[in-house]
């Protein structure tokens, strides 16, 4: 075991299990910790406390962007930069504009949402020190974790281990840092 | 009140008597497959040695596409003239291509964001392949409008790039509004692929690691973003899933509109119709899912995925089509209506024309495909019959080709002026490069089988019955 580790890791074997365990962890009062499952599970967000995501701010500000990038790209190019008279249509219509900032509104919430997705989740990083427990890899497979970091103010050893024992978690252990 | 109190006091009476049937829902995944048994089952098709099936069918897939690449090396080295174009037709089977695989790739997104936003679980086990259709799809399609303009090397001036002639395109034309309907599509698409497969390529880099393949460990890792599958992740990721779905679903819808108005937005009888977005959309649909099962269901055979592409799965997709195949059948009746009583006499004769013109052939085999072929689907004996919904699902292929064409050549082959009118016959480069699409899509979805998650893991175990926190009653 390394001299300071990341904190404390504990498996669970179903969604049932570990749902009950993080509404307990919860209860406890930790702030910094964590669940490991191969896929999300349904109302485990509520079970731990975490927030509503923050991301459809950030993709309700690049629609926003698109669309005003859409028409004022195109009244700048066809009404003030070089207009061009065709088939005596107006220079610039909102209404023929439309459908581009249409296209541009999307384009841009989609980039949007996915930045803003990655940002919120502090992704990429390649490393992470729970990558470091052995088993971790069946985390993406088929089973469960409860990672408490040491960094959270309630993180005490002996009372978190007793706590992750008590909740149901097994082969409870240090993870490097 | 006292009437609603009498009402609930007689209704286990009346429930006594009439037994209402209980049906059970459907399994997503057959024989209550376990969590490890998905991930095994579909990484494992990706980490298998390659079967000798797949070198047989992408050395044909690529002498296929070398069609295409010979065809259009040809034109750009000779000019635009080789295609069949002359007047009056000199639009046909360029945009006849494009608007056929644009609308294939339609299916995809419908499966991956409107099926999402209405909470249709049998989604799960078809979205990864159906999307990846829609792209290589796009691919297809953008070939034919890229080098149809003839000088290829002139593509960019689609796009709003400064150039030294200090003019910027016309955003009046509908063509212009495709250019970015088009290039969003494919690029949301991609996007939309990409995010989902990203726990899937997690999953994969671990496997990889715990076998000691670093080298494809360290690939599927890079693209995989340090996934860890942690709970905090999986919250934000899920919100940006909805709304990549809420903005994909107006995206497919406006695609298909816009690629309609390239057609409704002009003057010429049997275009000029404010049918044609609705009816294009139904269109796009109706032919992707006939793609998505010519797709699906060789390789549910080869890879025994009878488990996760249930009988329920391929009832489906057979409905959605019955269902869209008969919204065309409307359309095409709609139209006929129209013509008559809008008392316009170009617009009459248009119609008339499309079915008993020089072009009978390719309306009647129109007709059959996608007005007949899917009403086999309303009988169950057919939907389990996968050979039989295999061979239907080509013919709705071969008929919303012939659609496009339709559509597209007899309206421009006879107009206003009976002493304009021609007849419009494809030269040989055309066919080549046209059959040559076929293989590009087919090595490209062939790769994707071989390389890449051809079912979305995380998402099929999340719709098992394990996966609900609440299963067996032991929590709240």
């Amino acid at each position: 075991m390394a001299e300071k580790p990341y904190g404390l890791i504990a498996t669970f074997d179903t969604p049932g299990a570990l749902m009950h365990a993080a509404e307990q962890v919860r209860d406890a009062g930790y702030s910094k910790w964590d669940c490991i499952t191969p896929f999300p599970v349904h109302g485990l967000d509520r079970a731990m406390g975490v927030r509503r995501s923050r991301v459809p701010r950030i993709s309700l500000a690049g629609g926003i962007t698109g669309f005003c990038t859409g028409m004022s790209m195109i009244w700048f190019m066809d009404k003030f930069d070089y207009p061009i008279t065709v088939g005596g249509k107006p220079f610039f219509s909102p209404l023929f504009a439309f459908p581009v900032s249409y296209e541009l509104t999307i384009l841009f919430t989609a980039f949007a949402t996915i930045g803003g997705m990655f940002f919120l989740n502090g992704l990429p990083m390649h490393y992470h020190p729970v990558l470091n427990y052995e088993n971790i890899r069946r985390g993406t497979d088929d089973l469960f974790f409860i990672v408490i970091e040491r960094a959270d103010a309630r993180y005490d050893l002996a009372t978190t281990q007793a706590l992750l024992a008590k909740v149901g978690g097994r082969e409870i252990q240090e993870i490097e840092s | 009140m006292s009437h609603s109190a009498e009402h609930t006091a007689e209704a286990p009476e009346i429930l006594k008597e009439v037994h209402p049937a209980v049906k059970p829902r459907s399994a997503m995944v057959g024989h209550n497959r376990s969590f490890n048994w998905i991930t095994e089952k579909i990484c494992g098709i990706a980490e298998e040695k390659t079967p000798v099936w797949w070198w047989w069918c992408f050395a044909v897939a690529c002498i296929v596409a070398s069609f295409t690449v010979a065809g259009i090396t040809y034109l750009v080295a000779t000019g635009v003239g080789v295609w069949g174009h002359r007047n009056p037709v000199n639009w046909a089977w360029d945009i006849v291509n494009f608007v056929f695989w644009i609308g294939i790739g339609h299916a995809g997104t419908l499966i991956s964001a409107i099926l999402c936003l209405l909470r249709q679980k049998w989604r799960t086990s078809i979205n990864r392949s159906a999307e990846a259709m829609t792209i290589f799809a796009v691919v297809c399609a953008g070939i034919f409008p890229v080098f149809h303009i003839g000088r290829v090397w002139y593509a960019w001036f689609l796009f709003p790039l400064p150039n030294s002639n200090y003019i910027w395109q016309n955003y009046r034309s509908p063509l212009e509004w495709d250019v970015f309907a088009v290039s969003t599509y494919g690029t949301v698409s991609v996007l939309f692929w990409y995010v989902g497969m990203i726990p899937d390529l997690a999953t994969m880099r671990d496997r990889f690691n715990a076998v000691g393949k670093t080298v494809r460990a360290r690939l599927y890792g890079f693209f995989a973003m340090g996934w860890r599958g942690s709970s905090r992740h999986w919250s934000n990721y899920e919100m940006a899933y909805l709304i990549l779905a809420g903005i994909s679903t107006p995206l497919v819808l406006s695609v298909h509109t816009i690629v309609s108005f390239d057609f409704a937005v002009s003057l010429l009888p049997g275009w000029h119709t404010t049918i044609f977005p609705p009816y294009f959309v139904a269109g796009a649909i109706f032919s992707g899912f006939g793609m998505v099962l010519t797709l699906i269901l060789p390789l549910r055979a080869i890879y025994h995925l009878e488990d996760l592409i249930t009988q329920y799965h391929i009832d489906c997709m057979c409905k959605v089509i019955l269902a869209t195949g008969t919204m065309v059948g409307y359309a095409y009746a709609m139209e006929f209506f129209i013509a008559w009583y809008g008392a316009n006499p170009y617009e009459g004769f248009a119609f008339i024309n499309r079915a008993f013109g020089p072009y009978w052939w390719a309306y009647f085999i129109m007709i059959t495909c996608n007005v007949i072929t899917p009403q086999f689907f309303w009988f169950k004996s057919i939907r389990e019959n996968t050979t039989l919904v295999f061979v239907l699902s080509l013919f709705v292929n071969v008929g919303m080709w012939f659609e496009r064409f339709v559509i597209i050549a007899t309206s421009l082959a006879r107009d206003f002026l009976p002493s304009s009118w021609g007849y419009y016959s494809p030269s040989i480069v055309e066919i080549f490069t046209f059959f040559g699409t076929f293989g590009v899509f087919s090595v490209l979805f062939l790769l994707f089988v071989r390389f890449l998650p051809i079912m979305a893991i995380a998402e099929l175990k999340a719709v098992t019955p394990q996966a609900d926190p609440h299963a067996g009653g032991d929590h709240h």
